[in-house]
């Protein structure tokens, strides 16, 4: 029974943490944009004269206009459809989530909670897997619209997921090379070493290759620019959702913005050490000169958490700052950049981290 | 798995799959597919084989479904005139379809297969079926590989444009 | 109490045959195509609930095995179909089962 709660608990959690980044991730993209093109961006709503820099626009206005709009379905689309297709964009993506780490342990009450909503030995593929089920939102979204250019917006978007699913499955494989274990927990984990006796031992310094070949991949995933000619505001209006309004486009643009998410938690986690806080062991700060700081398990919980918390942030930003300083790709480029740059760029990075691995910690049974 | 469990994911599946089939319009077809699938990768992580349980989902839910509704879509098939072949067929078919279930039920009946209740830890997890894999059945793997190749390179061929 | 091995192989069958009567019944090739993935899949989930039975991974195994070829299988599948339908304009099976005369 205890155990339910502490599951429900820990999924609650890293939820309501997503939700949150997202929330962010929406204000940075209103504010980032603003100042990228030097211009002040959207700050006249306000409650009792408080706008807060934008925040009441992009967090309280917005959702409200979009919850109140008048829901339309075109006239001849699969209605079934219509309304299947953001749950199925929206859902997988936040599902991925139950694996992602968000601490090393909790000590309460006796008990040692692990902080990962759910502890699967398939961690990676499990993210692959919801990652490709997402693909049914925007088939189907396309589909069931009746408007040639959503059905174009969405063949294209779909095609070009399926593509990058290829590259960031593959890229991975480097990482899991690296670090023996599928589950992102004991990924996270084994980022705790030290290089040399003080660098520590994050991801990007094993993998830098796989690091670049998976953030372009997510980035593409996700749709953003710039990859984003499925949606491509200038040209297809919407492309995939163009006649979706109301409740259902905001839970397209809530599947977009908790995919930006989901790539920034799976880069952290892979790359940059996921919870681990430079030095932080479970006992308090070990730091390679000698100095100890010895902290309860709830403070070093809690500054896990706030470390994970600002890395999702800080890549959120970043996936914000690439698409509003990159030009959009052509859909050939886009596909040719996938499957003749990214795959055989990916399969040379398997190849030679198995080298790398076989020489340095020799051939194992 | 609970006997309740399974008995409740056991109807779903039978409804899906039979919406696969009886339905006339093939993208809730196609979607009624994806059901099915998903609804076996639960039972397969119920009967402790993680690996194959995402593989399906990554393999046919996410792939090989989806290539059918590209198909499906590039063909722009509406909902079916003529879906069956007649009423006559569908009676035949249904008593096959009978007769081949009771075939079946009774033959694995007969054969019977030990129950073991336990299994080895790390049963059915990636080490152990990647090691399976890669010793006992490598050739077979191999073969595989190439397999993969011809299906890319004679499907490419079929689907080209003649130019 | 664990769910016993024969309610497993029960569930494999009653899908089999429903893919059995999709091949016998429907005449789009695409749901047909769809009842074949079906049959597969029955299988796959006989191999599994053994391979737990026996305590033996072979099982696993061969249903990695069947969803590769299941794969390659509905790609050509699917290639010649559309280059069916190239020719012919239709995915009745009726209407495709003779050739040009």
């Amino acid at each position: 029974m205890a155990d339910v709660a502490i599951a429900a608990a820990k999924s609650l959690f890293i939820v309501l943490l997503v939700l949150q980044v997202m929330g962010l991730g929406v204000f940075f993209e209103r504010k980032v944009s603003a100042l990228i093109q030097d211009r002040i961006g959207a700050n006249r709503a306000a409650i009792l004269g408080f706008a807060g820099m934008g925040l009441v626009n992009t967090l309280v206005a917005d959702p409200v206009k979009f919850l109140l709009k008048e829901d339309v379905v075109p006239a001849g689309s699969d209605r079934l459809l219509h309304f299947l297709a953001p749950i199925l964009s929206v859902v997988p993506v936040l599902v991925t989530f139950a694996v992602v780490p968000f601490g090393d342990v909790l000590e309460l009450g006796g008990r040692t909670i692990n902080l990962q909503a759910a502890s699967l030995n398939v961690g990676i593929l499990y993210v692959l897997a919801f990652v490709s089920l997402g693909v049914y939102g925007v088939v189907l979204a396309g589909w069931a619209s009746n408007n040639r250019w959503s059905l174009l917006g969405g063949i294209r978007g779909s095609a070009q997921m399926i593509s990058y699913e290829i590259a960031m499955g593959l890229a991975l494989i480097g990482v899991v090379m690296t670090y023996d274990t599928l589950d992102l927990q004991g990924m996270a984990r084994a980022q705790g070493a030290l290089i040399g006796g003080w660098l520590p031992a994050w991801g990007i310094f094993y993998q830098p290759i796989a690091f670049l070949i998976f953030m372009t991949a997510g980035i593409a995933e996700s749709k953003r620019i710039p990859f984003d000619l499925p949606e491509s505001e200038s040209e297809l209006v919407a492309g995939y959702f163009t006649e979706y309004s109301g409740p259902k486009h905001l839970l397209f643009m809530m599947s977009d913005f908790v995919e930006v998410v989901l790539v920034a938690a799976l880069v952290t986690t892979f790359f940059f050490g996921g919870w681990q806080v430079p030095y932080l062991l479970r006992d308090g700060f070990h730091f390679p000169w000698g100095t100890t700081i010895a902290l309860p398990s709830i403070a070093v919980a809690v500054l896990q958490v706030t470390a994970f918390a600002l890395k999702l942030i800080f890549f959120t930003w970043l996936q914000i700052v690439i698409r509003w300083t990159l030009p959009r790709f052509r859909y050939d480029q886009l596909m040719r950049l996938g499957w003749q740059g990214l795959l055989p760029l990916s399969l040379a990075n398997v190849v030679v981290t198995a080298l790398v691995v076989v020489l340095v910690a020799g051939p194992t049974a | 798995m609970t006997p309740l469990a399974f008995l409740v994911l056991a109807v779903l599946t039978v409804v899906s799959a039979a919406t696969v089939v009886v339905h006339k319009n093939p993208v809730h077809s196609a979607c009624a597919l994806v059901v099915t699938l998903f609804l076996l990768s639960i039972f397969f992580v119920g009967l402790d084989a993680e690996l194959v349980a995402v593989l399906q989902v990554i393999v046919y839910a996410g792939a090989i479904v989806v290539l059918f509704l590209f198909v499906i879509m590039l063909l722009n098939l509406q909902r079916d005139v003529r879906a069956t072949g007649g009423p006559g067929l569908v009676t035949a078919a249904a008593a096959c379809g009978v007769a081949l279930t009771v075939v079946i039920a009774t033959a694995l009946r007969r054969a019977g297969a030990p129950a073991t209740p336990t299994v080895p830890p790390g049963f059915g997890e990636t080490a152990a079926v990647a090691r399976e894999l890669f010793t006992t059945y490598l050739v077979p793997f191999e073969l595989t590989s190439i397999l993969l190749l011809v299906a890319i390179v004679g499907a490419v061929a079929l689907a080209k444009r003649q130019a | 109490m664990p769910t016993p091995l024969g309610w497993y192989l029960g569930l494999s069958a009653v899908i089999f045959t429903i893919g059995v009567l999709g091949v016998l019944v429907r005449r789009n090739v695409i749901i047909i195509f769809m009842a074949i993935e079906l049959m597969l899949n029955a299988v796959n989930l006989t191999f599994v609930a053994l391979a737990r039975s026996l305590g033996s991974l072979d099982g696993q195994v061969i249903v990695f095995f069947v969803m590769t070829v299941a794969a390659a299988e509905a790609a050509v599948g699917l290639a010649i179909i559309l280059a069916m339908f190239r020719n012919r304009e239709t995915t009745n099976a009726d209407e495709l089962a003779t050739l040009k005369w």
